[in-house]
């Protein structure tokens, strides 16, 4: 095990931990926490729509599919340049909910990332700014359970952009569509590392076509949005049962 | 529109009934779509659930199944289901299950009801299972000009009449005024006002059409004969007028003057001759390679000129195809090539081996006959003799007139009959009452076996000679059929052999039965099963038409289908030979040698959606048969002699 990347060493060692049956229950009490603590209405607002009990059936819970589009992978340095919601349940995604703003970066636009998810400068240069629309994006994500492609980007890129507009920090409980797969996908045995066999792709379209799913435009926000709402649905629907508590999922 | 609604948008744009939507309602349809995942093996419609939705296969695939279990069908990528329930009672009829991991978008059954109420197209598809088929044809036909465009639009002037008592001369002289290459000829003789010819002319008196004169007829009926120009234009007209209604379509007023090989047609409406259509006209209009084809072999003087032409009928093939020409249009062109090349070859017979004996008719059966040929089809003909044959006497003659013909015809690409259905064998060579013979025994003591190699003589097909011959056996045909059971009985259960696939799927055929085929044979399992299917129905109703689309026709003026049947099939059949007829160009453009067989690797998506619904059309319809003309019971067999 030691020869693999120390992300995957992560992502088994804490499959192993909820395969004994132990859940991430501490979220509840942290977003109730932020709720007193927090100065921004907005923030407020959507901590105190809270939570799920970590062991409501995944069935039962309102999902929402959330896609950020980055200028670059360094949360310090690169800024979010759209997000893309999709609320959904495990039975449907109705698509005339969904929702997509544009964002205007804290810093200039380089120009590989423009070629990355097409939109341009001038696109960008009208939009609003983060704190702008915070407040829109968070209740879309209120009262519902956040599922992603990839915890890392989502999570930290919100965070950052909270922490420099609202000077508080934002987190909350995610659904990560990539860990899922990993653990599903990307466990080889010794034997099979022995033999040279290479792990698949966690992308968020090679993990689709492993379920049938179309191929999609990739890098817009809202499309891996809806990309990553479907993934979820095949993937529950051919790893775990419709009462699997939520607590098993998130993190 | 948001980009993700664009794919949603996109993808469904492209299948019907949602490409004949227009844009604000496609917006509408991919705006409010809900998506739903469906692993294999799992129900997505269960037996009486409600249903509140159309449901759209985005990816995967999906299987209905009957009540009892049985498979019904089976549906991929842009196929639609539920939304006949969704028309019923809302409660789900035939079961659905993913056979593969399925994405399902549902479609609400509100928006659903407004699109039909809004766009008849989208109705019709839905609330007519086969009338996607309808759709495509329609598209087709209308793309194609020279068959939707009437013959009147090539009419520019009205035609110049003269009294049948007009000396030639001065005929000619008004030729020369009008600027024109003929003239109708006109008489107020006989009395009947009603008959077939009379019209009324536009100052209200009643006129008979009396026959034609062309600059040509002046030459060699007139001159020719040491006639002078006092002759009356009557007594050197050509009489046997061949017409043609004005709001014929220029593609069909073509192939009447192709067919009977001649250069004026007399345009009418109602009855009243309102120009006359030149065959120059025609090819001003639209240079087809095709006609040019057919007046070429008319041309010909020797069998190695018809050779050398031979070699250009595949490229007039394919290029009808390429210009969009419908199933029929090519049928009929090709038709007529052939027996242009038979008429031909008659000709330079009888212009070898001297006049004939005694008068014969000279007929093909089978597709040539039924005008739907395709390239490289067998030869299928047959001779009918005057009754005052004698074989000693004559049947030389015949014989060696026959091989002439035969040989020609395989020399020019035209392979000899397989089962020997040809003029060369003497069976097939007899005189006018032998031929009555056959097909009373074939009617009125109908033996499957038998009828199974000749039902291709009920396709009878004109070429040259006697036309009387070939009408009293199509007269015998339709007086005796009708009246014999046991023949209907024995035929339609010989048009029951052969049976289409259930449709195409991914890269297979998908038998009834569930098997898996790789390539489908869509003469054997698709047009012949049809052609014959029509035929008895045909048959059944006294028809004496040999096209397919005109035996329809005969048969909806009758009761013998239930409404709506007729168009059906007609789409149905349309539809299955144009893709076999563009198999078929394709494989001439890569100068392979076509056949019948179809890949369904080759088929495009869409057109897989349609061959699936024609089969099924054929399938009805052979099961509408079965019950329809049963084998009687043995007493009343004797009624119908």
């Amino acid at each position: 095990m030691r020869d693999w990347p120390q992300r995957l060493q992560k992502h088994y060692r804490r499959w192993q931990w909820h395969r004994r049956g132990k859940l991430v229950s501490e979220w509840p009490a942290y977003l109730a926490d932020r709720q007193k603590k927090t100065r921004d209405e907005r923030l407020e607002h959507y901590f105190a729509a809270g939570t799920f009990d970590p062991q409501t059936p995944i069935s039962d819970v309102p999902l929402v599919a959330l896609d950020v589009e980055t200028t670059g992978l360094d949360p310090s340095r690169d800024s979010i340049v759209s997000i893309g919601v999709q609320p959904f349940t495990l039975g449907r995604i109705p698509v005339a909910q969904s929702r997509y703003w544009t964002v205007k970066p804290r810093r200039r636009l380089s120009d590989r990332s423009v070629i990355y998810h097409r939109l341009t400068h001038s696109d960008l240069a009208n939009a609003p700014r983060f704190n702008e629309i915070v407040g829109e994006v968070l209740e879309q994500l209120a009262g519902r359970l956040v599922v992603v492609h990839y915890t890392r980007i989502e999570r930290e890129f919100l965070n950052a952009a909270a922490k420099h507009y609202l000077k508080e920090p934002l987190l909350f409980p995610l659904v990560d569509t990539m860990a899922i797969e990993a653990f599903h996908h990307r466990r080889l045995t010794w034997l099979q590392r022995l033999r040279g066999r290479r792990p698949v792709s966690l992308r968020l379209h090679p993990s689709r076509e492993r379920y049938n799913l179309p191929p999609y435009q990739a890098h817009h926000a809202l499309v891996d949005a809806l990309a990553t709402a479907e993934l979820l649905q095949a993937q529950v629907a051919r790893h775990y049962a419709l009462d699997t508590p939520v607590g098993v999922l998130w993190e | 529109m948001d980009i993700e609604q664009l794919e949603i948008r996109q993808h469904m744009a492209q299948f019907a009934p949602f490409e004949y939507l227009g844009d604000e309602w496609l917006d509408q349809v991919a705006t409010r779509v809900e998506i739903s995942y469906f692993q294999a093996g799992t129900d997505i419609l269960t037996l009486d659930q409600e249903v509140n939705e159309l449901c759209y296969v985005r990816s995967g695939a999906v299987e209905v199944s009957r009540r009892s279990g049985q498979l019904f069908d089976r549906l991929v990528e842009g196929d639609i289901f539920g939304y006949s329930d969704i028309m019923r009672n809302r409660r789900v009829r035939f079961p659905v299950r993913a056979i593969e991991d399925t994405l399902i978008y549902f479609v609400p059954a509100e928006l659903f009801d407004a699109l039909r109420a809004d766009n008849d197209d989208f109705a019709d598809f839905v609330e007519t299972g086969g009338d996607r088929l309808k759709a495509t044809i329609d598209q087709q036909r209308s793309d194609n000009q020279m068959n939707s465009t009437r013959v009147r639009r090539l009419i520019r002037r009205k035609p110049t009449m003269v009294d049948i008592q007009t000396p030639v001369g001065e005929v000619a002289r008004r030729m020369r005024e009008d600027n024109v290459t003929s003239v109708l000829v006109l008489s107020d003789e006989g009395e009947e006002a009603n008959g077939p010819r009379h019209f009324m002319t536009q100052e209200g008196q009643v006129r008979r059409l009396a026959g034609l004169l062309t600059d040509r007829d002046c030459c060699i009926r007139t001159l020719a004969e040491n006639l002078g120009g006092e002759t009356p234009v009557g007594e050197v007209m050509s009489t046997s007028l061949i017409t043609a209604p004005s709001d014929a379509s220029i593609y069909d007023a073509t192939m009447t003057m192709l067919n009977h090989n001649i250069q004026h047609l007399p345009i009418l409406y109602r009855r009243r001759p309102i120009g006359v259509l030149e065959l120059s006209d025609v090819m001003r209009y639209e240079t087809r390679s095709s006609l040019y084809l057919v007046s070429s072999i008319f041309n010909q003087s020797g069998l190695a000129g018809l050779v050398r032409l031979s070699g250009d009928v595949p490229l007039a093939f394919a290029r009808l195809v390429d210009e969009g020409a419908d199933a029929h249009m090519i049928g009929r062109t090709m038709a007529t090539i052939c027996r242009s090349f038979i008429r031909k070859l008659l000709e330079l017979g009888e212009a070898e081996l001297g006049p004939p004996p005694i008068p014969y008719c000279f007929m093909v059966l089978g597709s040539c006959a039924r005008d739907e040929q395709t390239v490289f089809a067998d030869q299928d003909h047959a001779m009918i003799l005057d009754d005052s044959f004698v074989e000693a006497e004559h049947d030389e003659y015949f014989q060696s007139l026959a091989r002439f013909v035969s040989d020609g015809l395989a020399a020019c690409s035209y392979p000899l009959c397989k089962g020997d259905i040809m003029s060369t064998n003497q069976r097939w060579r007899q005189p006018l009452s032998v031929w009555q013979g056959y097909f009373r025994d074939w009617i009125e003591n109908p033996d499957p076996e038998a009828l199974l190699h000749s039902s291709i003589f009920f396709d009878l097909g004109y070429v040259h000679g006697e036309l009387n011959m070939l009408e009293n056996l199509q007269g015998l045909i339709s007086r005796l059929a009708p009246r014999h059971p046991f023949f209907l009985a024995a035929m339609s259960r010989n048009a029951l052999n052969r049976t289409p696939p259930l449709g195409l799927f991914r890269t297979f055929i998908l038998e009834k039965d569930g098997q898996h085929k790789d390539a489908i044979d869509l003469k054997r399992r698709g047009t012949a099963p049809l052609v014959d299917l029509v035929r008895v129905h045909a048959l059944a109703c006294g028809s004496s038409a040999n096209n397919t689309i005109d035996r329809l026709k005969d048969i909806a003026d009758t009761r013998l289908l239930p409404e709506g049947v007729n168009d059906r099939l007609r789409y149905a059949f349309e539809f299955i030979s144009m893709v076999r007829i563009r198999h078929q160009a394709l494989a001439i453009e890569s100068n392979e040698s076509p056949d019948n067989r179809l890949r369904p690797d080759n088929v495009e998506s869409h057109e897989r959606h349609n061959l699936k619904d024609a089969f099924e059309v054929l399938s009805h319809a052979q099961k509408f048969l079965k019950f329809r003309y049963p084998m009687p019971s043995t007493s009343s067999r004797g009624r119908g002699r």
